[in-house]
């Protein structure tokens, strides 16, 4: 096998070697190594299929703008992990990777034919072909493009690990820890300011750190010894937190940023069980240095794609930092300096190389060390073409012309087995403008830079163009001085040598002799987006940015353009021919590299995942065979299934036994608000639409609840316990929404008002009896309580004790039936409902759950608001005008009630509905018609609430129509997917019109 | 994500905080003198503005007290906070 690892680096621990798995064959590494650099050392550099054409793809870079080497990890249907950056994954023993998006193999990929086909397949591609014919999507098409879609594979079974969620507060965030990273910090720390330093690598320093050119030189030291002096210092520092592996994921304004830690992703497998794999830090921060630094560019010639061109730098941190060599025979191809860097670097190593270079000439301390060191420089030449499937062999090059337009001259053939390139660089803006951060651009090396955006952020760095390193070092150090308003002078005295650029050119789309439609110049390599894509997406008519990425997909990538947008943008200025400053950039949207799912969630999974409200009786519920209902948060008894009964049959005995002679419903969850005050009649008179003044203590009333715009809100019964003190209900669901409405009202309108609001939902549990034996059985309970018509009428109120348990009784009913409700403190709720089962027993007591009590209910007619209501039903509509006061000045909804649209006759209206067959059943949400003849069909309504009663032995419906107040004994029609059914609107009240069974 | 300084609490995150829209929208004290379209304009209207914006906000996992906030919608910044009742600040217009 070959061996690329060529030299020892202390960053590589050639003491543990670490064996893992690619593509299902075994290979080594070293404890320190990436994926990537360990694929490099062992000669791999083809990892995967581009995405439209399926070309042979290598590894690019060393980081987090890694576009080609993905990959998917592990294949345990709950572990396995797509689209993960070798580049940024290090290596553990164990390690299982697989390249993506080839079929059957990476070497071998039928897909690969779309690379010949590709003059067929432009960009817009899809959008142009799949249009017609139309019958041809659902089946054909969407199939076909689904099949071909996507990277990599969803884990199929849940996540088994632990993530978990932090947040914190710093005076100062500093994000990035390279050198001017760690200036910062050190600066703000040793300032006494609480201080936060985070950078995604393993250990800090940057590209700094493996620096050791000796043209560079800090205090007459490399600059990479220098600075692992400071980070030594900085770990000292008691009022600095570093944080390495842990990437800023998301910055949000108010210095509220997101950070990602990976905790347990380098180790093996056996390491990581039972421990956090990531955390995401939710940082609040008063001030944020950001040093995030900047990526190189690629450059943009025909096939400029091939397995073995990598970015020049990447090539020399492969080297100096992980001791492997991307080639043996290696070109540089570059319009900068810093590929002089990566060429000395290899000579250094004994790496034969030469360089091409895009600029006329160039004279820094650099270029003459490369010169005095023999290295061939071909000035003012361009790569035309490469050559070579799996992996680059060669490639061509040609003299530029002095516009830098065209090629010119002969052709001359270069033999390589790795290429660099070098475009020049690109400031990591992204955090400045997700914090709202806008950009200026700098023609002198065509890049943005922030611009100065407020007093609580600021970047520092080549992150903000600054590149050499004795610009970056004093920038720094002044602006922080400046931004955190402190006077460091730990600096002053540093001494910086460095070689400084003089010489720029930079050309966005290379010249070739070869016309643009025959090439493969591409500028994003995960989506294969070519120069040619954009080039065709201006020619038809694409202007904006945003919408030439859109069309061509081109930085819409799981990298997000890192490598691309540059490129995109630049080729479109120049083709449009414009100033590539004047055409804005594409939106940086948060994640800056992608987060998992685990990450975002935390701890609120399975049962965690929202909070569960149960009642005091919740157990008995379950030991007795509920199936549960969710009503907002609460659980609350559906039906009780008994010897397996499905649910028609559990509600029509449960609703039939309710009306024979007892039934119990645990009514604790709806909403309870304790209203206490001088003026608490006043305020339920401006809530309700009806009158409060007038209601006796001990007395109990129905009200409902309108919005300003008249539509009903909630209802529910209030009881007044004393002069001022009175208990309101709500609905279930509408509970919290309640109690926050009428403190508002108190707050901001009626500050005047004496009132108190408490929500007592949780203080009582309430058992709900109802039937002509529900009176005997609180008898048997309560047998002190004189339970007579006269001294406890329906809509009244008593206290009593339970074994010295203080209760509160309500003689109230939602069912039609003589009914009593029985509140107890909530701790005792079980014990009551359990007293309540045993005192009926002799009465067939029997438990119903939700769907029973819906169902007799409807047979009263009575709404349930959010059922048969949907915001936009008056009382006038509901037929409940008896509700509404004529002689209250003012309600909350009143003025509401007779605007020109809610006088309107032909309103939606409830009504009853009676089915022709009395066996049929309606469905929930229907649409009802009259006529089914012409064409488009009158829609007049729908059905809101349906059931068959057992009590009537039909089925019952209540809905709303269109002026269903007039249509009563009218038919109608509901048509469903295979039949009409034929109904009759009836009243709302199908069962005891006269209420004689409130006082059975 | 917003920092919010509660009159009552001091600063808290924005998440919890709800949002009750426009400030300083009295409820007229006799509707039933309104016409249909002055009713519609209490009951509808609302401004949408870019620059400095008056808005009511409930501490609701908090405090619950409703207080007035002045927010710089082009850039997000709040740059007071008064209770309600309060006038609110002159410098702002």
């Amino acid at each position: 096998m070959p061996n690329y690892r060529i030299h020892k680096t202390e960053y590589i621990d050639e003491t543990k070697r670490v064996s893992f798995k690619y593509d299902g064959k075994t290979y080594f590494g070293y404890e320190g190594d990436t994926l990537a650099s360990a694929l490099l050392a062992n000669g791999i550099h083809l990892v995967g299929r581009s995405f439209k054409y399926h070309r042979p793809r290598g590894i690019v870079s060393c980081g987090a703008e890694e576009p080609n080497a993905i990959c998917q990890i592990g294949s345990k249907k709950d572990l396995t992990e797509p689209n993960v950056r070798a580049t940024e994954l290090e290596l553990y023993e164990g390690l299982e990777a697989s390249s993506q998006n080839c079929w059957p193999n990476v070497k071998f990929d039928i897909g690969g034919i779309n690379n010949f086909i590709s003059p067929l397949i432009p960009a817009g591609f899809y959008y142009k072909t799949f249009m017609w014919p139309k019958s041809f999507w659902k089946k054909v098409y969407e199939p076909l493009i689904r099949l071909s879609a996507g990277l990599g594979k969803s884990p199929t079974e849940p996540d088994p690990d632990i993530y978990d969620h932090k947040h914190v507060h710093y005076d100062v965030l500093v994000i990035g820890g390279g050198v001017s990273g760690i200036i910062a910090a050190k600066m703000a720390a040793k300032n006494n300011l609480k201080t936060l330093l985070v950078d995604d690598k393993k250990i800090l320093g940057g590209s700094t750190i493996y620096q050791n050119n000796e043209n560079i030189k800090i205090d007459d030291k490399l600059s990479s010894e220098w600075l692992k002096n400071e980070i030594q210092e900085i770990k000292k520092l008691s009022n600095l937190t570093i944080k390495t592996r842990t990437s800023i994921a998301a910055y949000h304004g108010y210095n509220f940023l997101l950070a990602k830690e990976n905790l347990t992703d380098h180790l093996p497998e056996e390491k990581k069980k039972n421990k956090i794999r990531q955390r995401l830090w939710k940082i609040r921060a008063k001030k944020v240095v950001i040093a995030t630094g900047s990526i190189e560019r690629p450059l943009v010639f025909n096939n400029n794609d091939r397995p073995g061109i990598l970015l020049s730098n990447s090539i020399n941190k492969y080297l100096d930092y992980y001791g492997v060599t991307c080639g043996e025979n290696i070109i540089l191809f570059t319009n900068n300096d810093s590929a002089y860097e990566t060429s000395i670097s290899l000579h250094k190593k004994g790496i034969k190389n030469i360089i091409v270079d895009l600029r006329k000439s160039a004279s820094s301390e650099l270029i003459k060390q490369a010169e005095s060191l023999g290295i061939k420089i071909y000035f003012n030449h361009v790569v035309t073409n490469t050559f070579g499937y799996r992996k680059i062999n060669s490639l061509e090059i040609m003299k530029l012309s002095e516009d830098g337009n065209t090629t010119v001259g002969n052709k001359i053939r270069l033999s390589c087995d790795c290429l660099g390139m070098s475009g020049g660089w690109t400031p990591m803006v992204h955090m400045h403008t997700q914090s709202g951060g806008k950009l200026d651009f700098r023609d002198e090396d065509q890049v943005f830079l922030p611009k100065e955006k407020s007093e609580d952020q600021i970047s520092v760095g080549s992150c903000n163009g600054d590149f050499d390193l004795e610009n970056i070092i004093d920038k720094t150090v002044n602006k922080i001085n400046k931004f955190l308003d402190i006077d460091n002078q730990d600096y002053q005295e540093t001494n910086i040598i460095c070689s400084k650029e003089n010489d720029k050119r930079n050309i966005w789309l290379l010249p070739n002799k070869i016309p643009l439609g025959k090439t493969k110049c591409f500028i994003d390599f995960q989506n294969d987006s070519t120069a040619k894509d954009i080039k065709l997406a201006l020619k038809e008519g694409f202007r904006s940015i945003e919408h030439v990425k859109r069309y061509t997909t081109t930085g819409m990538a799981t990298d997000q353009g890192k490598l691309s947008n540059m490129h995109a943008l630049g080729i479109i200025a120049d083709t449009a021919g414009v100033k590539m400053g004047t055409l804005g950039t594409t939106t940086f949207r948060p994640p800056f590299t992608p987060l998992t799912f685990g990450t975002l969630v935390g701890r609120n999974v399975g049962k965690f995942f929202e909070v569960v409200r149960k009642t005091s009786m919740h157990e008995w519920h379950v030991e007795n065979n509920a199936e549960f209902e969710n009503v907002g948060q609460w659980k609350r008894p559906w039906y009780y299934a008994k010897n397996g009964e499905n649910m028609h049959d559990a509600v029509q005995r449960e609703s039939k036994a309710a009306r024979d002679s007892a039934g119990i419903l645990d009514a604790s969850t709806l909403g309870k608000i304790d209203i206490q005050g001088t003026d608490a009649s006043e305020f339920l008179n401006r809530v309700y639409t009806n009158a409060w003044s007038k209601l006796a203590i001990g007395k109990c009333r129905y009200g409902l609840m309108l919005n300003e715009d008249g539509m009903v809100y909630d209802d529910g019964v209030t009881t007044r316990i004393s002069e001022n003190h009175y208990l309101m209900t709500t609905t279930t669901g509408g509970a919290a929404n309640v109690l926050s409405k009428l403190e508002d009202y108190l707050q901001t309108e009626w500050p005047e008002l004496d009132v108190y609001l408490t929500s007592v939902t949780d203080h009582y549990s309430t058992a709900s009896i109802c039937g002509p034996n529900s009176k005997k059985i609180l008898n048997k309970l309560f047998p002190n309580l004189d339970l007579s018509d006269e001294n406890f009428p329906h809509m009244s109120f008593k206290e009593d004790k339970l074994e010295n348990i203080n209760c509160r009784i309500m003689r109230i009913s939602f069912t039609g039936e003589l009914s009593y409700e029985i509140n107890i403190e909530s701790k005792y709720g079980n014990s009551l409902w359990k007293m309540c089962i045993e005192a009926g027993k002799e009465f067939n007591l029997t438990p119903y759950g939700t769907e029973t009590m819906h169902l007799l209910r409807a047979e009263k007619g009575f709404i349930i608001v959010g059922q048969d209501t949907d915001g936009t039903m008056t009382p006038s509509d509901l037929q409940m005008d008896w509700i509404v006061s004529k002689k209250k000045y003012d309600f909350i909804g009143k003025r509401s009630l007779y605007r020109s649209d809610t006088i309107r006759e032909d309103r939606k209206q409830l009504v009853g509905l009676l089915t022709d067959d009395p066996k049929e059943i309606l469905e929930e949400g229907a649409q009802i018609v009259s006529d089914i003849k012409s064409k488009p069909i009158d829609m007049l309504g729908h059905v809101t609430s349906s059931y068959f009663s057992p009590n009537l032995n039909k089925s019952i419906a209540l809905a709303v129509v269109r002026s269903g107040k007039t249509m009563k004994g009218q038919k109608l029609i509901i048509p469903m997917e295979n039949k009409n059914i034929n109904v009759t609107v009836s009243d709302t009240i199908f069962l005891d019109k006269e209420n004689k069974r409130l006082n059975a | 994500m917003f920092l919010i300084n509660c009159p009552f609490c001091g600063e808290r995150d924005q998440s919890e905080f709800s949002s009750g829209g426009e400030a300083h929208i009295v409820r007229p004290k006799q509707p039933t003198e309104l016409s249909d379209d002055e009713w519609a304009e209490y009951l509808f209207m609302r401004k949408n503005i870019k620059g400095i914006q008056f808005e009511r906000w409930n501490h609701v996992h908090g405090c619950r007290k409703w207080f007035n906030v002045v927010r710089d919608t082009s850039n997000d910044k709040i740059l007071s906070v008064y209770k309600m009742g309060e006038k609110p600040p002159v410098n702002y217009k």
